[in-house]
């Protein structure tokens, strides 16, 4: 009876993985117990408090960098979405020009001038060989460089360029002005609906229409039309020297330009090469055929080239935007105050809550490269089925 | 007759390249003349930087640097490019950090061991390469000892450890480490039993969904929170056990891939032969999935190598963090270009040393394969 | 085969725990002399108070402190281990037991002292947060300061009293958070902010190290308490006690006129208070589980308070410090150690 059991276990599958699986899962809940008590044991021991209740408290400290308002009355919790909306905000910067920047170099990197395919060969292998926190620290360094405020450099009217940031006016909106944005919106919507109605008729008469140039007429006069009908309601404020800064206008810092020129110069050398392995697997054939079919070069890569390339490209372009958003937490090197700097590192020091914070930003960052990776999986499928044989 | 005609061939085989590939079409010739000007303009600028008008030891007065104050640049602005002098003066902290300099030949006698620890590994019809491997599975406890000390050896403690050392021993161990981890980890993720699965995708997801820099956080500030008193991991081991979970997510993943390409056939080969899980995995699917996942675990391996830097936000002194610490130091402060240049151009020769090994292994599975 | 697995086993271990501190329950004091060294946690480099010389010596008067434990434990000044903290990790480090006892200008709040499981065991520096401007900048009194972009090193409680000051003055700046000490150099030096604020002490030691320290000047307003002390961690009051009254003999050795080069001599005072102090009176030491020449080891090795000023800030060092607050109690300062009896 007893070495029937014994057999079972051994040599059959289903018991046996079952047995490895108990195995497996108490040992894991050993694990988690132990160290959860040896934790508890610790915290205890040491008088370390712990808790949530910090969030609450007045964090005490100001944060410059920020999009929306915080003073240090405001509480950690707030500090932690300055932080969350200072992370997202450099990343979708970053990945925004990253993105511009890989497929202009990726499209280089094919180009038919050989030269210029060697700059840009040098260019993604220096960059992408090169610690990007490197790349970060070098930037802002360069950036700390630039004159100093007193001898700030006027690019145009009103825009400076100084060792504290790039200041510009920054716009003042008056009555009127949500009417120019409203026309925005409605020229956009109806260029939409013209592209399709011109599109129907391009297939029943075969005739074809300036769709482009139409709608950007269309998009970029109307608005400008009706800003001039309401009066011009827009003025700007333009940033003036007074005591120890500019007064008004807006700013960027370096600090966020630091990060921005790190982050995307270094992505964008992998998203170059994730464009050029995309063009090239679209094969010569299909461009042949196009060609064929007596399309012209720039259709040829916008109908044929590009929609199929994507195919490819977008897999690798998603862990690309991974990285970068999770790189933009190396605002620390810099002060930055992202989510790590900000909440991450001010907040745990002042109120010793080391594992609830560091709990909190992990799993604020797990969140982001799901979500990401979520959306880029579902915009992957519609690209991947559409015309797909 | 024959020699003239095919002088005549090879010019028209470089006019041809020229035409084809600088003067194809009036764009062409014009992005050829930008390009020109482009290269002169930066690598004269470079150049002349870098070496022409750049200090190495001594200045334009030909007096030994000590500080900055006596770069030329510093003397004559405007007139002279980067002063190296500060890379000489730190030369001994960029390789080994604070490590005593009596015992330098110590690390200098591991760094020269490395080649041969890793050059099994690397080419696969090396002579004698049975015992070139065997070295490479002695050599990390070797390293080890020597650098650590033991007996016969005077103790040096990592906190002493600094720079390109600290730099290759988390990059490497760091590997060594992970390597076996992945294994598991890719083989766990592919299992058939679903507790085991998902503990193991649970792990790879969350390593690869948040930053590294907060697992060194973690590891850093929390990891003696968890642990009994007695036991205290330092500074450096704690990197360490962040790396090294950190690449083991990465490199699961790449091995993952390998082991997907494998066909079905060949397990149910195995298993007809009467071979069991253990036997099939170990002997026909691993070294198989391994050989194909090998470029892109390099390039992870490319990835981890230059993510040590992160290591200074944590107040460890590696490449990068000993070069702030000189440019902290008011004798040569505000050197940074010739610092962080000198730290890049480290960094790439070995990054772009592996990518070129992982490019040529690729190459060589295609024509191995085909 | 199993030869080779346990060799493997036992070396991974020793990578793993080769830092492991043994027996790991007793009290501090125990530990430490079984160790045969004081771990202790001192700045990464902040001239004056604790950084390493040309030889790589650590030296200053936080370090004097350690200075001092290690004599009173071991007799011995230099049995001492420094562990370079960030202000960042400096509680963690301490905490975790990976260091015996924290000297590195560490402020004395309520917060750390009871939230952190911390203690503070006294004051070896009073000092307060200050303002450096470039000299050029015409600027005499912090309260022209609006407006202005300011550099912080982070993680301490300089940014809370700068909010603080400038809230309190319905003045606004734009704060500049950086890691480190050198950092908050590199970012003022190069012009990215007009003002450096942190402890007084802490500009005083900065500007000593600019090549041209007359070009900035400190200004006048003080704006926070901030008494600097060494720090153990909570629950062990005997080993509290020791660094304790390690601080306390460096004072009250100035106080009674006792220097590193007079101990012998005072051995023979008529003073009962030095005799009580220098061992020769015994039974002093055995209170606090040390020998009774503990004192006189602490003096004659690293000196009373005075000689620890004057050899690391004083006024005939770069940094040029005056004693200030921190001249002893009948000097009109407000150092003051409780008696010795």
């Amino acid at each position: 009876m007893q070495t029937n059991f014994l057999r079972k276990i051994i040599f059959d599958e289903k018991s046996r993985s079952l047995l490895i699986q108990t195995l497996v899962i108490g040992l894991f809940a050993l694990f988690i117990y132990l160290i959860a008590q040896q934790t508890a044991y610790n915290l205890e021991k040491r008088g370390i408090s712990s808790g949530f209740d910090f969030l609450n408290l007045s964090a005490g400290y100001d944060i410059s960098i920020r999009l929306i308002p915080f003073t240090s009355e405001d509480t950690h919790f707030r500090a932690y979405f300055v932080g969350l909306l200072n992370t997202l905000m450099i990343a979708v910067c970053g990945c925004f020009l990253a993105t511009i920047i890989g497929f202009l170099v990726g499209v280089i990197r094919l180009s038919s001038n050989w030269l210029f395919r060697n700059i840009a060969y040098v260019y993604v292998e220096f960059t992408r060989n090169v610690p990007v926190l490197l790349q970060i620290i070098l930037y802002y360094s360069i950036l700390l460089h630039l004159p100093k405020i007193k001898q700030a450099i006027e690019i145009f009217d009103g825009f400076f360029l100084t060792n504290r940031g790039f200041f510009s006016p920054s716009p003042i909106f008056k009555e009127g002005f949500s009417l120019v944005l409203w026309s925005f919106l409605i020229a956009i919507i109806a260029s939409i609906l013209i592209k399709k109605i011109l599109k129907k008729k391009q297939e029943q008469t075969g005739q074809q229409y300036p769709i482009f140039l139409i709608n950007s007429a269309l998009i970029i006069f109307t608005p400008i039309l009706v800003y001039y009908i309401m009066g011009r309601p827009l003025e700007f404020d333009a940033p003036v020297l007074k005591g120890f800064n500019f007064k008004g206008g807006m700013v960027i810092r370096p600090e966020f330009l630091g990060m921005l020129f790190g982050l995307s110069i270094y992505t964008a050398a992998f998203i170059s090469e994730t464009v050029r392995s995309g063009i090239i697997a679209v094969s010569k054939g299909q461009r042949e055929a196009s060609q064929a079919l007596g399309l012209k070069n720039n259709l040829v890569m916008r109908l044929i080239v590009i929609p199929q390339a994507l195919r490819v490209i977008i897999p690798p372009l998603t862990s690309q935007y991974l990285n970068l958003t999770k790189n933009s937490s190396l605002g620390i090197a810099i002060g930055y105050a992202d989510l790590v700097h900000g909440f991450g590192g001010i907040s745990l020091n002042q109120t010793g809550r080391a594992i609830e914070i560091m709990l909190m930003v992990m799993l604020t960052y797990l969140t982001i490269s799901l979500t990401i990776s979520l959306f880029m999986n579902i915009y992957n499928k519609s690209v991947q089925f559409k015309g797909n044989a | 007759m024959t020699t003239f005609s095919n002088q005549s061939l090879m010019r028209n085989k470089y006019y041809n390249w020229i035409i084809k590939n600088l003067f194809s079409s009036w764009v062409n010739s014009l992005m050829t003349v930008v390009a020109i000007i482009f290269i002169y303009e930066v690598g004269t600028f470079f150049l002349n930087w870098a070496f022409f008008a750049a200090d190495f030891r001594t200045n334009f007065q030909g007096e030994l640097i000590t500080d900055r104050s006596f770069c030329s640049k510093n003397i004559m602005p405007g007139e002279y490019g980067a002063c190296w002098a500060i890379i000489y003066a730190r030369w001994d902290q960029f390789m080994y950090g604070f490590y005593p300099i009596e015992e330098v030949w110590r690390v200098n006698f591991v760094y020269a061991l490395l080649p041969l620890a890793i050059i099994g590994i690397l080419f696969d019809k090396l002579p004698f390469r049975k015992y070139f491997i065997y070295f490479t599975f002695i050599y990390p406890f070797l390293a080890y000892f020597m650098l650590y000390g033991g007996p016969g050896l005077s103790v040096v403690g990592t906190n002493k450890w600094g720079g390109l050392l600290v730099t290759l021993f988390l990059g490497v161990t760091g590997i060594g480490l992970a390597f076996p981890l992945s294994i598991i980890l890719a083989l766990g993720r592919r299992s058939k039993m679903p507790i085991v699965k998902s503990l193991c995708v649970v792990f790879i997801e969350f390593i690869r969904g948040v930053p590294l820099i907060t697992l060194l956080f973690t590891a850093n500030v929390m990891l003696p929170l968890f642990l009994p008193d007695g036991v205290n991991p330092d500074n450096l081991l704690r990197a360490l056990v962040a790396v090294t979970l950190f690449q083991s997510a990465y490199m699961a993943e790449a091995i993952r891939g390998g082991l997907q390409a494998i066909p079905r056939g060949q397990i149910e080969a195995a298993q007809s032969l009467g071979l069991n899980y253990w036997q099939t995995t170990r002997k026909i699917i691993l070294p198989q999935a391994l050989k194909i996942a090998i470029p892109p675990i390099v390039n992870t391996c490319i990835g981890l190598f230059k993510d040590t830097s992160l290591v200074l936000i944590i107040g460890l002194f590696d490449l990068l963090g000993i070069g702030r610490a000189a440019l902290a130091d008011m004798t040569w402060t505000k050197l940074y270009y010739e610092v962080y240049v000198f730290i890049s151009l480290v960094f790439f020769i070995f990054c772009f040393g592996m990518s070129r090994y992982s490019l040529y292994l690729e190459k060589k599975l295609k024509t191995d394969n085909s | 085969m199993t030869k080779i697995k346990s060799l493997f086993i036992s070396l991974l271990l020793t990578l793993g725990v080769s830092s492991a501190i043994a027996g790991s329950h007793g009290s501090t004091l125990d530990l430490v002399k079984e160790r045969g060294k004081l771990m202790c946690g001192s700045n990464t480099g902040l001239a004056g108070f604790g950084a390493p010389n040309d030889a790589g010596v650590w030296e200053g008067i936080d370090v004097d402190v350690c200075r001092a434990v290690a004599a009173a434990v071991f007799g011995d000044a230099s049995k001492v281990e420094y562990v370079p903290t960030t202000s960042k990790v400096r509680f963690t480090v301490l905490q975790s037991g990976e260091i015996d006892m924290l000297s590195r200008n560490t402020t004395w709040t309520l917060s750390r002292d009871v939230d952190l499981g911390l203690e503070f065991v006294g004051v070896n520096y009073y000092d307060g947060q200050g303002f450096m401007v470039p000299a050029s900048l015409g600027v005499n009194s912090a309260m022209e300061l609006d407006g202005a972009s300011v550099c912080i090193q982070v993680g301490t409680t300089t940014e809370m009293n700068l909010a603080d000051f400038f809230k309190a003055n319905g003045m606004s700046y734009e704060s500049v958070p950086v890691e480190t000490n050198s950092e908050a150099d590199a970012a003022y030096t190069a012009g990215r902010c007009d003002v450096y604020t942190t402890d007084a002490s802490g500009l005083y030691a900065s500007r000593a190290g600019y090549p041209d320290p007359s070009a900035h000047v400190v200004l006048p307003e003080i704006v926070s308490k901030e008494p600097l002390g060494p720090a153990v961690r909570h629950g062990d009051s005997e080993w509290a006690d020791i660094v304790r009254w390690s601080l306390n003999a460096m004072i009250i050795g100035e106080e009674l006129g006792i220097t590193s080069g007079n101990v012998d001599e005072m051995m023979s005072s008529n003073n009962p208070e030095v005799l009580r102090l220098l061992g020769a009176e015994p039974g002093y030491g055995a209170m606090l589980g040390l020998s009774d020449d503990w004192a006189a080891n602490i003096l004659s090795q690293v000196g009373n308070y005075s000689e620890s000023f004057e050899k690391h800030i004083g006024p005939n060092t770069p940094i040029n410090i005056q004693r200030g607050l921190n001249a002893l109690y009948k000097d009109g300062g407000i150092l003051y150690a409780p008696p010795f009896r």
